[in-house]
């Protein structure tokens, strides 16, 4: 399978045949963020990217610099990553079945004359 | 179910233009070509910052050098989307930048040419972002999703970069005659690098392409050399300057230019690291990573000191 992708692309610059080893301690321990951010008041706050940092002041302000650089955003929301829980996509079935029976629960269900106007 | 059944639903995905997140079920070869291009896609914008930075202290006026910062700036923060990107596939930031150090990974080849004169950021910014946004604008329908919605912002961003490279050198073109021989320096050293950063021709491939199929890679590398040369003999002519190829000429049975042959073996000697700058690059992120330890390592005994404190006054 992996003989199959040896085929350099733009931006694929191919393994290095021989690599140094490793001497240089990058561990830094810092933790991952998710940042939200609200781009206009009024508006909701949405996701848009993560980033790694100290701490929540930090974070916040890594934020600024890296994802509200051009005034996309007028309020940021910072989390850990850790914090978050996520459904899991294989049990989207399961999840997602009870509303798709329901379809009386949209407006177009229900077929009115044309007399009544909008609503 | 079978390993096959998974894959059959994955296949159907990406047919179907459904994208990959990263919870999602994935072959293990698909996720280790993502992890490899997107760090180094990561690796290319942090390294990419270096000839640029060059000449931020000597830009020709103030408003050059708050032009040439920002830009600089962009770049930090494209490798930053990218590694983010990249890290939801498994891989963790500290063994991208190790990598990155080691030289174990690689980053656009184009990074170790050097900046000699002030017309080379008019001429990076031209034709080295832009050959970047052609390949970057194919990867915002690339089928990993964070890839692709990384690729969406950094487009945004990059066509300033493409902008004020150009403007650099039509003003350059319309000065003295130095600043005109200067201009068209730089676009006869940048040219060709430009082409390469393509990579090899599709014809030099026996492998089936896997990357085309998981639509990670969705035009070849002829394919955007060709939309770039076609871009760019179109632009030249405003500048009034030449491009350094006696073979390109108009096609009309192909409706594209054609161009000359690219120097196959420089283009290898640079891969595999013998380029003009590629030790010099190399030195300078591993120095700047060396000197910026103790800043991470204070901010993490800050934020350490900071939060026993509170769990003090908590208690
Ligand atoms: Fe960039
Ligand atoms: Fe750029």
């Amino acid at each position: 399978m992996n003989n199959l992708i040896i085929k350099q692309y733009y931006g694929d610059y191919g393994e290095i045949e021989t690599g140094a080893a490793s001497t240089i301690s990058t561990e830094t321990a810092w933790h991952l963020w998710e940042v939200f951010i609200r781009s206009k008041q009024g508006l909701d706050h949405k996701h848009a990217g993560s980033l790694h940092a100290a701490d929540a002041q930090m974070a916040i302000e890594n934020a600024r610099d890296v994802y509200t650089r051009r005034m996309e955003g007028v309020s940021i929301w910072v989390v850990e990553s850790k914090h978050i829980t996520a459904s899991n996509p294989d049990e989207a079935g399961e999840l997602y079945e009870p509303a798709i029976d329901k379809v009386y629960r949209h407006p177009t269900f229900y077929d009115l004359p044309d007399e009544v106007g909008h609503m | 179910m079978q390993i096959q059944d998974f894959e059959k639903i994955f296949q159907g995905k990406i047919d179907t233009e459904v994208k990959i997140e990263p919870k999602d079920w994935m072959p293990d070869a698909y996720r280790k070509t993502n992890i490899r291009q997107i760090s180094q896609h990561a690796h290319s914008e942090v390294v990419g910052m270096l000839p640029e930075g060059n000449w931020i202290s000597r830009a020709p006026s103030l408003k050059r050098k708050a032009i040439l910062l920002a830009k600089v700036q962009d770049e930090a923060g494209h490798g930053l989307y990218l590694y983010s990107a990249a890290e939801t596939l498994g891989m963790s930031r500290d063994e991208m930048i190790e990598q990155l150090l080691t030289g174990k990974a690689k980053y656009s080849s184009i990074f170790n040419y050097p900046t000699l004169t002030w017309a080379d950021m008019g001429a990076v910014g031209w034709l080295v972002d832009g050959a970047a946004i052609l390949n970057q604008v194919m990867l915002c329908r690339t089928s990993y999703g964070p890839y692709a919605r990384a690729m969406v912002r950094i487009c945004k961003e990059e066509s300033f970069h493409q902008r004020q490279g150009f403007e650099i050198l039509l003003v350059l073109s319309k000065g003295t005659p130095e600043q005109k021989a200067m201009c068209q320096d730089a676009i006869n050293r940048w040219w060709w690098p430009s082409l390469m950063m393509f990579g090899p021709k599709d014809t030099e491939s026996t492998n089936s392409d896997q990357s085309m199929k998981w639509k990670i890679k969705r035009k070849t590398n002829d394919e955007l050399r060709q939309q770039f040369v076609d871009m760019v003999v179109g632009q030249i002519k405003v500048l009034g300057m030449t491009l350094p190829d006696a073979d390109l000429k108009w096609n009309e049975d192909r409706n594209h230019y054609d161009f000359g042959e690219i120097d196959w073996n420089e283009f290898w000697a640079v891969v595999k690291g013998n380029g003009p700058c590629n030790k010099e690059r190399l030195d300078a992120r591993n120095q700047a990573h060396v000197e910026g330890a103790w800043v991470r390592e204070a901010a993490m005994a800050y934020a350490e000191k900071k939060a026993k404190k509170l769990e003090m006054k908590v208690a």
